[in-house]
């Protein structure tokens, strides 16, 4: 049986902090936790499902984690793909419960990338084993990665970087009206422009924030959601997929969203063109662009045009990331789990001053990894009754 | 004129043993399997297509094209750092398989994609006595 409109978001929340240099990941989970079960109307002691990742969990980070919060869950997931994990885990989380394994799932993340100083961006990739060293020779970064992708979309489409800017612009927008976002102050075109590059064509302003940060989301039964605190968030369909570079040349603009895009829009019934809003991983701009061409939002090649004209912004056809995203807002490391919560608020009419009005549909995909080598992507279609 | 870019010391595996010592000849050398033709890249120890073990190694023409590529301006890792701005690229060799590397010997800014590029190998010096190389690509 599919787990399509039987499983739902019961519980969400978002820390505020984007510095935290006093609290650890761990620390930082923990409250999260807390805001997501009060949201819910739930207690610590309902909890039965733990799912987790961060930047520095390890092999049995998730046991670490459940005697840090002195769990005992039934089931344990310390899946890691990437910043898309956490929307992984939401599916994980509704497949568990669909199996009877547990009933009440708690989906963490916490990250202190910014007061611990990771060079997330342009710190060198690839470590020194025989299967990184046909990478880490080559100088590969995380933006040059998707520099690599973007490179290649302008060459074959003729996409600019006034139409990339767009969607850093649409972000900032949409971060001026989120009182917790790091960077609130407008930009324009211009500004993303004339940022300095980083990786051609890739300039500073196409690039994600670095912040702490961290969330919590809480995955029940829709039968149990609609006894709790909140309108149940359901999930309508869900899908998973991983690219990679394969043995022979693979066309680099298809990404792991057309995969789980298709299987999660499907699972739905549902189309793109039905979506209310949506929200999707911006580590960069061009991260966004390919997302949407992928999922189907829009045909290869007219992303360019499908960012532009204000379409994406709150109040145009397909708001995009209405927290800020990534790009603004927030990006401790992963942030596949604020993707989720935004949406979520959103969709409970939560969205005060930056709310998509009458949003009962959205679109939320998640990418983990790399776009110009290999990455994950998870996709998840919600929606309210 | 910018340094050298100082690539990090491949390691090698018995899997993609064959790929660097080929690299330390100056060759670019591929895996096909002997069991359904396909050329695959990066090196295993099975078929990827097929999950044959029959695997036989040759020499490729060292040819391609960039298929993509990057300036990178800024790499805060030691080795790169110096070296900014430089090209990394994907390289699709005339075999199928396409590589990742850098494109040296040109102005940066004259790269571009559907050039036509020939491997070029940057030596090292090691002290575990391995004669690795490490190939990057170079304007034809
Ligand atoms: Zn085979």
């Amino acid at each position: 049986m599919s787990i399509a409109g039987r499983f739902a978001i019961a519980g969400v929340y978002e820390h505020p902090s984007r510095f935290s240099p006093d609290k650890s990941e761990f620390q930082i989970m923990a409250e999260c936790a807390k805001g997501a079960l009060d949201d819910a109307g739930l207690q610590l002691s309902d909890v039965d499902g733990l799912f987790a990742a961060s930047m520095t969990m390890g092999a049995m980070g998730i046991i670490d984690l459940a005697e840090y919060l002195n769990l005992k869950p039934d089931y344990l997931d310390g899946t890691n793909i990437g910043g898309s994990s956490f929307v992984a885990h939401v599916i994980h989380a509704s497949a568990a419960i669909n199996a009877g394994l547990c009933e009440v799932a708690l989906v963490l993340y916490g990250s202190t990338a910014a007061s611990s100083s990771m060079a997330i961006g342009t710190g060198g990739r690839g470590g020194a084993g025989p299967a990184e060293s046909f990478i880490s020779p080559y100088g590969m970064t995380t933006v040059g990665s998707y520099a690599l992708y973007a490179q290649l979309h302008m060459n074959r489409y003729g996409t600019t970087s006034e139409q990339l800017a767009e969607i850093a612009v649409a972000a900032r927008h949409h971060a001026s009206m989120n009182p917790n976002a790091k960077m609130r102050q407008p930009i324009t075109v211009d500004d993303v422009m004339s940022s300095r590059v980083i990786s051609t064509p890739l300039h500073l302003l196409d690039c994600c924030i670095i912040s702490d940060g961290g969330g919590a989301v809480i995955v029940t039964s829709l039968e149990r959601a609609r006894d709790l605190a909140k309108k149940p968030v359901i999930v309508l369909g869900a899908g998973e997929a991983a690219v990679h570079q394969e043995i022979g040349s693979p066309d680099l603009l298809t990404i792991a969203a057309k995969q789980s895009g298709a299987k999660a829009f499907g699972r739905a019934g549902l189309t793109p063109a039905e979506m209310d809003f949506a929200m999707l991983y911006d580590s960069f701009t061009i991260t966004v662009l390919a997302t949407l061409e992928n999922l189907g939002f829009c045909q290869p090649g007219e992303g360019g045009d499908f960012v532009s004209g204000g379409r994406i912004k709150l109040g145009g056809a397909l708001p995009l990331n209405l927290d800020g995203g990534g790009l603004s807002s927030n990006h401790p490391g992963m942030r596949g789990i604020f993707l989720v919560i935004e949406a979520t608020k959103q969709l409970r009419g939560e969205g005060d001053v930056r709310q998509v009005q009458g949003a009962r549909l959205a679109c939320v995909h998640g990418t983990g990894g790399t776009i110009g080598d290999k990455h994950s992507g998870a996709t998840l279609i919600l929606g309210v009754e | 004129m910018m340094a050298e870019i100082q690539h990090p010391l491949p390691n090698a595996s018995w899997e993609t043993r064959g790929y660097w010592e080929g690299a330390g000849r100056g060759e670019i050398v591929l895996q096909r399997c002997r069991s359904c033709g396909t050329v695959q890249h990066k090196p295993r120890g099975v078929c990827a297509t097929c999950l044959s073990g029959d695997i036989e190694h040759f020499v490729a023409s060292g040819r391609g094209t960039v298929y993509t590529f990057t300036v990178t301006n800024q790499n805060m890792a030691k080795g790169f750092a110096e070296a900014c701005p430089y090209v990394m690229a994907y390289v699709t060799l005339e075999e199928g398989p396409r590589v990742l590397t850098n494109i040296v010997g040109c102005d940066p800014d004259t790269v571009i994609i559907g050039m036509k590029v020939t491997a070029d190998f940057a030596t090292q010096e090691r002290d575990d006595g391995e004669a690795f190389a490490v190939p990057r690509f170079t304007p034809v």
